[in-house]
């Protein structure tokens, strides 16, 4: 094996771009994922005591909600970011009839940013799934009484959860939402397959061009892992700091 | 002010928990002002109907008219009226990510929509009168559980309720706390709001209530006023559950 590194140095700005967009990609992509996920979550636990609403949350968003979670835990993220960008997209974003764009901004929006678009919703919308059970569990982790207690002070629902539940349900989904954002990194390297030209993406570009095969890989593997590295040193020190607050808040 | 401000209106209430009867028709008018303790033994319902009275718990039948709220089953109202309703719970339930002066302004920066100046002042006027105007930055897991008590207590009177509930506000405290919280509810009742606490503080009842209902099994008993209720109970149940809780206290 000879390594020339020389290839990885000629394409670096291909590498560059690779990993700016992946970035990029994953901060969007948690950003819907933890947003999504709230709503899910709440739509998740949504009941209610009088009729007809017990029945509508039940049927009308329980229900949907469950079907949405368990569907994207049950399939491969890859198969999703497939169908999403060849049989979806085409059925939303199409020039001639698209259900959401169409015309000339159709055709622009799927040339520029089409496998963007796609990838992200397909990343954003399984991350939001997984995120759900994470802060459904979060919210129900918390005492009754907190919602009692808000509850009789005439607080509405939504006042309740914004006020109350979520900022403590917030903290304790931290850890774990933190995980799920080290594999939104890692997962972005699939929407390479439709043409996303992220950081695996480079990677494949330059071997293609050279003929080389170890060190654009490699060299992709390694920019991967030193980010994960320092996503997770920065979560473990943010996990600290809340812990250290709710130390103080102990004493 | 109406004629039906402050005032509780039960009728015929039952409550069913699955196959469990826990309320079995009760009736029960509270008028404006009047301060009245429900005692009874473990499992004899008194919890559930106060409950029942701020819609924590729907009736399965009967009739609540609460501040001059009707308490239907659409929950119409409910919030409404829960504005004019201070609660307080046996597990104080404050919330631990604010801090005591920031549990205390939380429902009228949230509910009622006052300024923050607003509800900071009136806040600080609160735990000034429950004793702890020093603790206002500090949050409630480092206070005893008769502090924080006095905290919720300050949090339902940041309200200005017209009528208070208090569910075991003691029940949770170590035995040397239990007068400081005992000593605010005190103060509250001189004041003429009305109230309605369920306890199992005997000697409490006894100073502080108009009248004290004693429940057993989902029914009321018996009510009285308190001098004859402790001194010449009526029915065998009370007497015998008096004598029980009677002997360790008195």
């Amino acid at each position: 094996m000879n390594f020339n590194f020389g290839v990885v140095a000629e394409y670096h700005q291909l590498f560059l771009k690779g990993t700016l967009l992946a970035i990029g990609m994953t901060l969007v992509c948690v950003t819907i994922g933890i947003v999504l996920g709230i709503l899910l979550g709440m739509g998740r636990l949504a009941e209610s005591k009088y009729a007809p609403w017990n029945h509508i949350l039940k049927y009308g968003v329980q229900w949907p909600v469950r079907i949405y979670v368990s569907f994207f835990r049950g399939t491969p993220l890859f198969v999703k970011i497939l169908l999403f960008h060849f049989a979806l997209m085409p059925l939303f974003i199409h020039p001639s009839n698209g259900w959401f764009v169409s015309g000339d901004l159709a055709r622009d929006l799927r040339g520029e940013y089409g496998a963007f678009i796609s990838g992200t919703a397909a990343i954003a919308m399984n991350l939001g799934a997984y995120l759900s059970e994470v802060f459904r569990a979060g919210i129900q982790s918390l005492d009754k009484g907190q919602t009692e207690a808000s509850r009789s002070l005439g607080m509405t629902y939504w006042q309740s959860m914004w006020h109350v539940i979520l900022p403590q349900a917030f903290t304790r989904m931290l850890p774990a939402t933190g995980n799920y954002t080290i594999s939104t990194l890692k997962d972005t390297s699939l929407v390479s397959a439709i043409g996303f030209a992220e950081l695996a993406y480079a990677a494949r570009s330059v071997a293609a061009a050279t003929g080389k095969y170890w060190e654009p890989y490699l060299t992709a593997a390694l920019i991967y892992w030193v980010i994960v590295t320092l996503m997770a040193w920065g979560l473990s020190k943010l996990e600290a700091r809340l812990c250290q607050s709710e130390r103080m808040h102990d004493l | 002010m109406n004629a039906s401000t402050g005032t509780i209106c039960v009728q015929n209430l039952h409550k069913q928990f699955g196959n469990n009867l826990v309320l079995k028709g009760i009736s029960l008018d509270i008028q404006s002002g009047e301060r009245v303790c429900i005692i009874g033994p473990s499992g004899s319902g008194k919890s559930t109907l106060l409950r029942c009275l701020n819609g924590l718990e729907d009736a399965t039948s009967g009739k609540i008219q609460i501040n001059g709220y009707d308490i239907n089953h659409d929950g119409q109202n409910i919030n409404a009226m829960r504005a004019t309703v201070g609660m307080v719970f046996q597990r104080f339930n404050l919330f631990p990510h604010k801090t005591v002066l920031d549990n205390v302004m939380s429902g009228p920066l949230v509910v009622k929509k006052q300024s923050h100046a607003e509800a900071q002042a009136q806040a600080i006027a609160l735990l000034q009168r429950v004793g702890l105007l020093e603790k206002t930055s500090a949050y409630p897991s480092s206070l005893s559980g008769g502090q924080q008590q006095r905290v919720a207590i300050a949090r339902a009177l940041a309200m200005q309720p017209d009528i208070m509930l208090f569910d075991e506000p003691t029940s949770s405290l170590d035995p040397e706390l239990v007068g400081e919280v005992l000593a605010v509810i005190k103060d509250l009742a001189s004041e003429g709001m009305t109230m309605a606490i369920v306890t199992h503080e005997m000697h409490f009842a006894n100073e502080v209530a108009d009248r004290v209902i004693f429940m057993d099994e989902g029914q009321i008993v018996e009510q009285n006023s308190p001098s004859k209720m402790f001194s010449s109970p009526e029915h065998e149940r009370t007497k015998s559950f008096l004598a029980r809780v009677l002997h360790h206290s008195l």
